[in-house]
């Protein structure tokens, strides 16, 4: 009986001393060599994988930079410029800083602003939709609500709200890696700076209909007036196609735009509530403002207010 | 034996419940709206502006590539305007509004109806009158006739098949043709048969058809060169490949064109379009259209004026119903729901089908069961689940090509028979598109 | 008026569900259910309404409770395999090896591995061959409880194969064997001893037409196991008739028809394709002729289906339907 255990243990101590010399010599002579720095610049990654830097995943985003003379091109817009910044000093690279983004989907047609015109039947994903047919709203540009967005986003941060029936997004959460730009097939989804104190203003349309045809599909719709153009005093809005784009590069937050819209298409977020005093029309934005607060402030632009 | 293809298909009921509705002709009236999308390629430019008098059958726009189409006015009156309009998908599309006043036409056309026999034509003037008149194929793809005829030059067509085999459910457009005008059908596939070169014609009818079958063949009579072959009912047997093997038992090879097996395939409506542009010169303006539904209390066979809205249609048909959940453009297996009632009919508008609720729900989708009738039902021979499988687990594409996914035809036979309401079609035109995008781009590299 | 549905073609369904499908197996069913609660009396009526509902309950609770998903037993899936369990027990087990079998089935196999379509193995295989090792005297005593109305003078002793495989290992030649006397007519109408769905060959034949008439299988897949197991065993026969049965015997006892008919035909678990389906069929019927003939368990049907189990994603990798279009090899 002894005999047989120890015969047992001595045949697999062998085996597994054949095999371990077997296995580093095999290991030795096919030995990748790799640039030490590589493992480096990937353990300070956040090792998402998500490709929204356009390499092909944290390992690949490595290997390229370690490769590359300089820092141009690469941008973890998940760790964004902090981990940017320790990359650079593990390489001993200068970097630029990147201002940082936020996804935001350009389309405030809700169930309230927008009526659905038909009933939508097949297969929940806004591609299948977008290649059927226009939508189920008088609007073809807008939100389908089908949520390709939220499916593509790796980080939970972009719902469609059910009750409203357009995707918003949680701009804590987002990294703006990009992937939802990608999976909406009506291109509404911009990457936009996140701004000062996570304050924007953006055109919340892309509809490029005229504005009769805009106005009768949703009341929230850009009808490509030009009032905000020109009003703008640094010249960031431009009006191209029927629809309003605010360059965020030259925006300066003023939010004189977002008064003028007629239809509310131009919203501003996160800005303080403004005071319940009658404004006077020349006083723009605050500049001592108080702490901003941690939440967005649901933009709700009363006219009346004024 | 009756013939049918070798691989795949389903047999849905045919419900072919308005075939014995006669032709109606209807009324020409209020306002037209004719797009210059018609035909597949590339829009047509209009060539008349707000305020022009036009006559029927004049040219109200021009081919602007090789693959596109002229455009005639349906009716007479006054060119209202030329602007975007919503069509059936709510997708805004460059129309011409004509109110209607009167009906004046040109003056060249032939309104009687004498039937011409005779076709002193050489090929190019055939081609050149088909092009000229805005024959587009009317079996639902709308590819321009006249490029159909002129195959490639190292390309040899050796027969001509005409498609008369309605395999949709419902539709009865094509049925009431063969039995109403069968002889005119018969001189517009010589027509197409001189234009191509061959001396050999094949009309391809279901046997669901008794009556088109008896009258088509009575009238081919006096054709030797073209036999009336009568196929087993089994969708997608219209399909053009299904309808080539079918006929005359080859099978078009995965990326190649249907020329290559030497048929060329035209659907009876063309054919009728065809004998009325080159003997008669009358454009393509009006086609016949199916208004039908269980829930409809009457059925109808229009013949009606291309630009007319489908509303107008319906409400000459009798007004939708209370219970009516969906209306189609065409047939239930590819037909497209229509999203816009408000959008005008177009040259290959064969039916408008009204559905309710109850027959055209989806199933709630529950998990594959693996029980492979997707693949035992697809006409091209591919995986239908697999296909699904791939496409839900994202970008992969290769996988996807070497499964040719290219080859789907889209008859949505694997939709049809799946029994856990899978929407395998939806996930693979997704990756179709995507792999054809692929595909495209590595051939311009 | 209401708004119009939109959605992508085709806008017509066929009339199959998944619900459809299982119950046409439970019907298919019905006659060999039948057959051994007249043989074997109410504790086959017991097994099957025990296994039925513990199999469905153990669904319902793995996927309420534990995976937190829509509970989907209305599908049938669950009432189909807890009927085959059943019928793959002797007819007098007692009700808790029945319950054990069928969580096995069930939570084991099938819903580890996501539930339905996603399970690699049969789940009724995997409870029988489960309790077969677990419980291996429980599960080959085939004491009959006493027929139902006496139809059938109360049985008792091993099955046919099992005698066989017993008289062969004390050195006995076949013909010495009593059981394989059984004639053919008992063998296909009636043949008492076994699991309580290898009772009438008849009855099972009946489930496999009416699953033929409703089309809710192809008969690629049985018919190739049966031909392969009448050919090999028929061979080994011919070679030496003193030491292996006859083809007719091996075709008609065991569990090779329920196996064939309703085990190897699960979608989920066999090949998609003709040709891959050919190839598991060939494949079973030589495993389990092997087992048979060779191995130290009287049945092999159960092993081999469950082997060939496994080919399944290879088969279906490497045999394709023929593409359209596809140029055939010989001109």
């Amino acid at each position: 009986m002894t005999g047989t255990i120890l015969f047992t243990i001595a045949c697999l101590v062998a085996l597994g001393l054949l095999f371990a010399v077997v296995l580093y010599f095999v290991a030795q002579k096919f030995k990748v060599e790799e640039d030490p720095r590589i493992a480096t610049v990937e353990s300070i990654l956040p090792g998402a994988n998500c490709g929204g830097c356009g390499q092909a995943g944290c390992h690949a985003f490595a290997e390229n930079v370690v490769k590359a003379p300089g820092m141009d091109g690469f941008f973890c817009p998940v760790g964004g410029n902090p981990v940017m910044t320790k990359i650079a000093e593990a390489l001993g690279r200068a970097v630029e800083e990147k201002a940082p983004m936020v996804a935001v989907v350009r389309c405030n047609g809700t169930f309230a602003n927008r009526a659905r015109t038909n009933e939508y039947d097949g297969y929940a994903s806004c591609k299948v939709m977008a290649g059927l047919y226009a939508g189920d709203t008088g609007c073809k540009f807008g939100c389908l609500g089908k949520g390709d967005c939220e499916a593509a986003c790796k980080f939970d941060a972009i719902h469609v709200d059910p009750e409203k029936g357009v995707a918003t997004v949680d701009q804590d959460k987002c990294t703006a890696c990009g992937a939802c730009v990608k999976a909406c097939p009506k291109g509404i989804i911009e990457l936009r700076a996140k701004g000062l104190k996570n304050r924007r203003v953006t055109v919340m349309c892309i509809n490029k209909d005229k504005g009769a045809v805009t106005r009768k599909a949703c009341t929230a719709g850009c009808i490509g007036c030009g009032k905000c153009a020109k009003t703008c005093p640094f010249g960031a809005i431009t009006v191209e196609n029927n629809v309003a784009y605010i360059d965020f590069t030259k925006c300066k937050l003023c939010r004189k735009c977002v008064d003028e819209c007629p239809t509310h298409a131009i919203q501003a977020v996160n800005f303080p509530p403004k005071p319940a005093a009658p404004a006077t029309p020349a006083a723009p934005a605050t500049p001592a403002a108080p702490a901003a607060p941690a939440k967005p402030v649901t933009p709700k632009p009363d006219e009346k207010d004024v | 034996m009756k013939k049918t293809f070798k691989i795949g298909g389903v047999h849905p009921h045919d419900n072919k419940i308005s075939s014995a509705a006669a032709t109606e002709i209807f009324p020409a009236i209020g306002t037209a709206y004719v797009s210059m999308a018609q035909h597949l390629g590339a829009p047509a430019t209009p060539v008349v502006a707000a305020g022009d008098k036009v006559k029927v059958g004049q040219v109200i726009a021009e081919p602007s590539g090789f693959i596109s189409g002229f455009v005639h006015s349906p009716v007479s009156g006054t060119v209202k305007s030329v602007a975007p309009r919503a069509d059936i998908a709510g997708n805004m599309v460059m129309h011409v509004e004509i109110t209607v006043e009167g009906d004046e036409w040109m003056e060249d056309i032939d309104r009687s109806d004498k039937i011409v026999k005779d076709i002193p034509y050489s090929p190019q003037e055939i081609i050149d009158k088909v092009k000229k008149a805005g024959v587009v194929g009317l079996g639902g793809a709308s590819f321009p006739t006249h490029v159909k005829l002129a195959p490639p030059k190292d390309k040899k067509a050796e027969c001509l098949i005409l498609n008369g085999t309605e395999c949709e459910p419902y539709l009865t457009s094509d049925d009431r043709i063969m039995r109403e005008r069968p002889e005119e059908i018969l001189i517009g596939g010589a027509i197409m048969m001189k234009a191509l070169g061959v001396d050999r014609g094949y009309v391809g009818i279901e046997e669901n058809k008794p009556d088109a079958i008896a009258s088509m063949t009575k009238a081919a009579a006096a054709f030797p060169q073209i036999q009336v072959v009568v196929l087993k009912k089994r969708y997608p047997q219209g399909g053009e490949k299904q309808l080539i093997d079918a006929v005359i038992g080859r099978q078009v090879p995965s990326g190649a064109l249907p020329i290559d097996t030497g048929a060329v395939v035209q659907n009876v409506g063309t054919s009728l379009a065809v004998y009325e542009a080159v003997q008669k010169n009358k454009p393509l303006i009006d086609n016949v259209i199916t208004v039908t539904g269980r829930c409809l209390p009457v059925q109808h066979n229009y013949k009606v004026r291309i630009g007319t809205p489908m509303s107008k249609i319906l409400e000459v048909a009798g007004g939708l119903p209370e219970n009516a959940a969906k209306v189609i453009s065409g047939g239930p297996m590819m037909g497209r729901a229509i999203a816009n009632l408000d959008a005008a009919t177009v040259k290959a508008n064969g039916a408008i089908l009204v559905l309710t609720a109850e027959e055209t729900r989806r199933g709630p989708e529950s998990a594959c069961i693996r029980c492979s009738k997707c693949a035992q039902a697809c006409p091209m021979g591919l995986e239908p689940w697999l296909l699904n499988k791939l496409s839900r687990a994202g970008g992969r594409y290769d996988e996807l090509e070497q499964e040719r996914v290219f080859d789907c035809i889209e008859c949505g036979c694997c939709s049809f028979t799946c029994p856990a309401g899978i929407p395998l079609l939806d996930m693979i035109r997704i990756s179709k598109a995507e792999v054809m995008k692929i595909i495209r781009s590595r051939v311009k590299k | 008026m209401n708004k119009l549905i939109v959605s992508p073609s085709p806008h017509a369904h066929g009339p199959e569900s998944t619900q459809r499908i299982m119950l046409d197996v439970i019907i298919a069913l019905a006659p060999a259910m039948l057959v051994s609660i007249l043989a074997s009396g109410w504790s086959v009526l017991m097994l099957i309404l025990v296994g039925v509902a513990s199999c469905v309950l153990t669904e319902f609770a793995v996927q309420k409770y534990l995976l937190k998903r829509p509970v989907t037993v209305s599908d049938l899936s669950a009432v189909v395999t807890g009927c085959l369990l059943a019928l793959n027990l002797p007819p007098n087990s007692p009700w808790w090896l029945i319950v054990i079998g069928s969580i096995v089935a069930i939570g084991v196999a099938k819903m580890s591995f996501g539930g339905l379509g996603q399970n690699i193995f049969n789940p009724a295989l995997v409870g029988r061959v489960f309790l077969l090792v677990s419980f291996p005297v429980l599960m080959t005593s085939w004491d009959d409880g006493g027929s139902l109305f006496g139809i059938v003078d109360a049985f008792s002793g091993a099955t046919p194969l099992g005698a066989v495989k017993e008289g062969l290992k004390n050195g006995m030649t076949l013909s010495q064997i009593p059981a394989d006397d059984l004639t053919f007519s008992q063998q296909f109408f009636f043949n008492l001893g076994g699991s309580a769905g290898e009772l009438s060959a008849i009855a099972l034949i009946l489930g496999f037409i009416y699953l033929l008439c409703r089309r809710v299988i192809k008969a690629t897949i049985p018919v190739t196991i049966l031909c392969t197991v009448f050919v090999i065993s028929g061979i080994f026969w011919l070679a030496n008739p003193e030491r292996f049965t006859n083809p007719v015997f091996n075709v008609f006892t065991g569990g090779l028809l329920l196996g064939a008919i309703f085990m190897a035909t699960d979608y989920v678990t066999s090949p998609m394709t003709t040709k891959g389906q050919i190839i598991f069929g060939i494949g079973i019927g030589l495993i389990t002729v092997f087992v048979r003939y060779f191995g130290s368990y009287p049945e092999g049907v159960s092993f081999a289906i469950l082997i060939m189990n496994c080919a399944v994603p290879l088969l279906n990798k490497y045999c394709k339907p023929r593409r359209f279009g596809e140029v055939k090899k010989n001109g």
